[in-house]
């Protein structure tokens, strides 16, 4: 592992711009107080006979100009550190997406395909990558210095970042938020390879037929868990005639406007659905009686994850 | 002669340890305060000796991460509520508050007492805490960790700042309604030394700010004892929510720690420049807008934390708002120095550290309200050693500078000039060397709280850690020297600055009753060009 390790992201080379030109203002300032000070030490000290001359008047033109300057540089840096940031924290569409969830003290890593690894993520070059992450117990961070990027992972949350890296190579993961003792040993690596490398580490060891991915893991669960039983196999929801009860369907639910008992209207994201699975009571959808029990406590956070997935993959009026 | 003044002074005033403890006197609780905040800087210090010494190497040398949590708790928790916070405003403010005002005393005498009381109460919880194991959650105490994950003493922490913060709320309290009420005829708010300006918009923060921390710490408590959900989400609560309110305490708090730092400065730097302060009524209003603005500012500790992209925004816009006053009155400082009459007496030294120090510290937060660089540079060792710049290279310097420049008026003694300014230089270097690799390890990636490490950070670890021991140097001395002073130093003149303010019309130290006649004031502060003519020359 090198010392300094140039941004292996885009984003990340801005980033070293916007502080290159930061620390280049520092300096600046620095040489101009330490200078004066100094100028002043030798040439105002209380032995020099310098002439001082007549006190100076109007002190606000003083004021006015250092203010006004102070100002302009100061919102010059919010432009740009703002601008930048806007566009670290808003993923491309065709972003890939990999599920994180961290918890003390180690990194679980979910591929769409259903490949796990832990303190490890495997990510393809070139290609933007979006990162779902959360977390099991306490608030963890997601950081990796060489792509200049870091975020909170917090429970009861999905929290997301995205990155496309140009470098293939090793990085450093650390977790940066205090998460208990643990908390220096929880870091791991990021493996940048090319396009076909990551497809052969996709494959790397069971053959492309035999695992599940995802949603088909989720699938499992659909039906292991109960839900089927009331939402319908494929998640076409129910009705008295056909599963014994009313209960919303599910397929295409990803992204839509749902109108909650409280009068309230929310869009359907990971969150919304995590939430309705883990505590259902809070979100009571309007035009269902609130019948559906609370699966907090039975099933973690990867599993949660797989639902998701299974129901991401549903596409209104189809049965899988 | 000399008997006479000795007899009258507030020390000679009853030698019994009684007299002390129960005494409410505004000089002698700032004494008792003065041995109270010595005894937890050292402590603080042992902890931040100890944390570079395991840094030394990238396995760790104390052993476990455990210790190694705690210890971090410990120091900032000390540092923070037993240290900085009360700092000046306990120390020199309750010395200096009545002096400066032309006052008798402090509004409350009693209620000056009594917080020192909640103080020591509040020392003594965590003392317990700490000799009990400590707690490892960081000085932050952030959510859910510290509700249920945590092991340690976490509830008697929470306890004693929760106390501590009700001996600030008294403190700030009293300095309100003594600078509005209790000022000598003719000291109008204009004619204030900037030394009061600064302690009063800090008792405002005061004020306003603590009680929300009393709430937050009795919610987290709520919380860990009985299970009631507020921040932890496995339980129905909000872990962002914790965040919010513990900074909208905490990041105003900053400015409780700095302004008073910044009074102490600009009574300095005109009294060894021999030259009236360079646009006072910006620099008292800067004071004004710092706190103001200081309170709309919390959210920049939460840009990586899941809050808004428009809230981030807005937070880092007001950020460097609030940059923008600290500027002016470095700005004014240096000009205050132009065409001056300079002597380096140890005060001025570290008067000059500070403005060095803290300039740096100040730009390096410019770093840290750019959104984007903030993204890589917080929660990292940059975060560090910024804080510590202002805090430590800024702060503490000013606090030495104002015990060096008021000791003679509080002891009655001088402290020895050489190893003064030794002191100071010391200091400095020290500081440099411990915290500005800090900021090449933060920018390298180096997380905080890291009890080991990769090995490519170990270089610039030792160089702070070697940095750290000069700076333990420099601490120590002035304990060393000062006490000594105490027992034989040199007696000090009423003035030995020659020095413009109230406070050194009387004699050194004050009598019980600080001026024998109420003055009556009719020139503005820092008039040192008649005052050149007296002295010199």
């Amino acid at each position: 592992m090198n010392f300094y390790v140039p941004s292996a992201t885009v984003d990340g080379r801005e980033i070293d711009f916007l502080i290159l030109a930061l620390s280049l203002v520092s300096c600046a300032v620095l040489a101009l107080v330490f200078g004066l000070i100094l100028l002043y030490m030798v040439r105002y000290r209380a032995e020099s006979g310098v002439y001082r001359g007549a006190p100076g008047r109007k002190t606000w033109r003083f004021e006015i100009s250092w203010t006004v300057a102070t100002l302009a540089v100061f919102f010059a840096l919010f432009i740009w550190g703002g601008d930048l940031y806007v566009r670290l924290f808003q993923p491309p569409a065709d972003a890939l997406q990999i599920y994180v969830v961290g918890k003390q003290w180690m990194w679980k890593v979910e591929h769409q395909g259903g490949q796990h690894e832990i303190n490890a993520l495997h990510i393809p070059i070139n290609r933007p990558i979006q990162l779902v992450m959360t977390s099991e117990d306490v608030i963890h961070d997601f950081s990796v210095p060489a792509f200049r990027i870091k975020h909170d992972v917090l429970p009861g949350r999905y929290e997301s970042i995205w990155f496309e890296a140009k470098t293939p190579g090793t990085f450093e993961l650390f977790c940066t938020q205090l998460c208990g003792v643990g908390h220096y040993s929880m870091t791991g690596e990021v493996v940048v390879m090319s396009q076909p490398d990551f497809e052969n580490w996709l494959s790397g060891g069971a053959p492309a037929g035999e695992r599940e991915d995802l949603a088909a893991a989720g699938k499992e669960l659909f039906t292991a868990h109960g839900c089927s039983g009331c939402h319908g196999e494929g998640g076409v929801g129910g009705t008295p005639a056909t599963t014994g009860v009313n209960a919303p369907a599910l397929a295409g639910l990803l992204g839509r406007s749902v109108k909650l008992q409280s009068g309230a209207t929310v869009t359907a994201d990971e969150k919304f659905i995590r939430d309705c699975i883990l505590t259902p009571d809070k979100t009571p959808i309007a035009g269902y009686p609130q019948i559906m029990p609370s699966f907090s406590g039975q099933i973690s956070e990867e599993k949660v994850l797989r639902l998701i997935a299974y129901i991401k993959s549903l596409k209104s009026g189809s049965r899988t | 002669m000399r008997d006479a003044a000795v007899q009258h002074s507030y020390l000679d005033d009853g030698r019994t340890l009684r007299s002390w403890l129960l005494t409410t006197d505004h000089k002698r609780i700032a004494i008792l305060y003065i041995v109270a905040i010595t005894f937890f800087f050292f402590a603080g210090g042992f902890a931040a000796f100890l944390i570079r010494y395991n840094l030394i190497s990238p396995k760790g040398l104390i052993g476990s991460a455990e210790t190694y949590n705690r210890l971090f708790s410990m120091h900032g928790i000390l540092m923070v509520w037993f240290f900085l916070v009360p700092a000046v405003p306990v120390t020199l403010g309750n010395f200096l508050v009545p002096l400066m005002l032309g006052a008798r005393d402090l509004a409350f005498p009693r209620l000056n007492l009594l917080s020192w009381y909640l103080f020591m109460a509040a020392g003594v919880v965590a003392l317990y805490a700490v000799v009990g194991g400590g707690v490892d959650t960081g000085w932050t105490f952030y959510t859910p960790l510290t509700s249920f994950y945590s092991q340690g003493h976490v509830i008697a922490a929470v306890v004693a700042i929760f106390i501590a913060g009700f001996s600030s709320i008294a403190t700030g309290l009293n300095f309100i309604v003594t600078i509005h009420k209790l000022r000598a005829p003719g000291m109008t708010w204009y004619k204030m030394p900037v030394f009061l300006w600064s302690l009063y918009a800090t008792s405002v923060i005061l004020v306003l700010a603590t009680p929300v921390l009393a709430m937050t710490l009795l919610l987290l408590a709520f919380e860990r004892i009985f299970g009631i959900g507020v921040f932890d989400p496995a339980i129905g609560g909000d872990p962002l929510l914790f965040q919010h309110l513990f900074w909208f305490y905490s990041h105003p708090a900053v400015y409780v720690m700095i302004l008073p730092g910044f009074g102490v400065i600009s009574e300095i730097i005109p009294a060894f420049s021999r030259k009236e302060l360079f646009g006072y009524k910006f620099v008292v209003w800067a004071s004004i807008a710092i706190a103001v603005i200081g309170f709309l500012v919390w959210g920049h500790h939460m840009f990586v934390a899941g809050t808004s992209l428009y809230s981030a925004l807005v937070f880092s816009l007001l950020s460097y708002m609030v940059a923008a006053p600290s500027a002016i009155k470095v700005f004014n400082w240096i000009a205050t120095m132009h065409k001056g009459y300079i002597r380096f007496d140890a005060p001025m030294l570290y008067a000059i550290g500070f403005i060095g120090l803290f300039t740096t510290g100040g730009l390096t937060g410019l770093f840290l309200a750019a959104l984007a660089a903030d993204v890589h540079l917080t929660q990292t060792y940059f975060v560090v050693a910024h804080f510590h710049y202002v805090m430590v290279g800024g702060m503490v310097s000013a606090y030495f500078a104002g015990l060096h420049f008021w000791w003679p008026k509080m002891t009655g003694h001088m402290y020895p000039e050489m190893w003064g300014r030794a002191g100071a230089i010391i200091i400095f270097v020290g500081f440099n060397l411990t915290f500005f690799p800090q900021f090449l390890l933060g920018y390298l990636g180096m997380p905080r709280r890291y009890f080991a490490y990769p090995q490519h950070f170990e270089a610039l670890n030792l160089l702070s850690s070697a940095g750290a021991l000069i700076l333990a140097v420099g601490y120590i001395l002035p304990l060393g020297y000062l006490t000594w002073s105490l027992l034989y130093g040199e007696r000090a003149s009423a003035n030995p600055w020659g020095a413009t303010g109230l406070e050194w019309t009387t004699a050194s130290p004050p009598p019980t009753e600080n001026f024998a006649v109420t003055p009556i004031v009719t020139q503005a502060p820092y008039q040192y060009r008649q005052a050149e003519a007296v002295n010199h020359e």
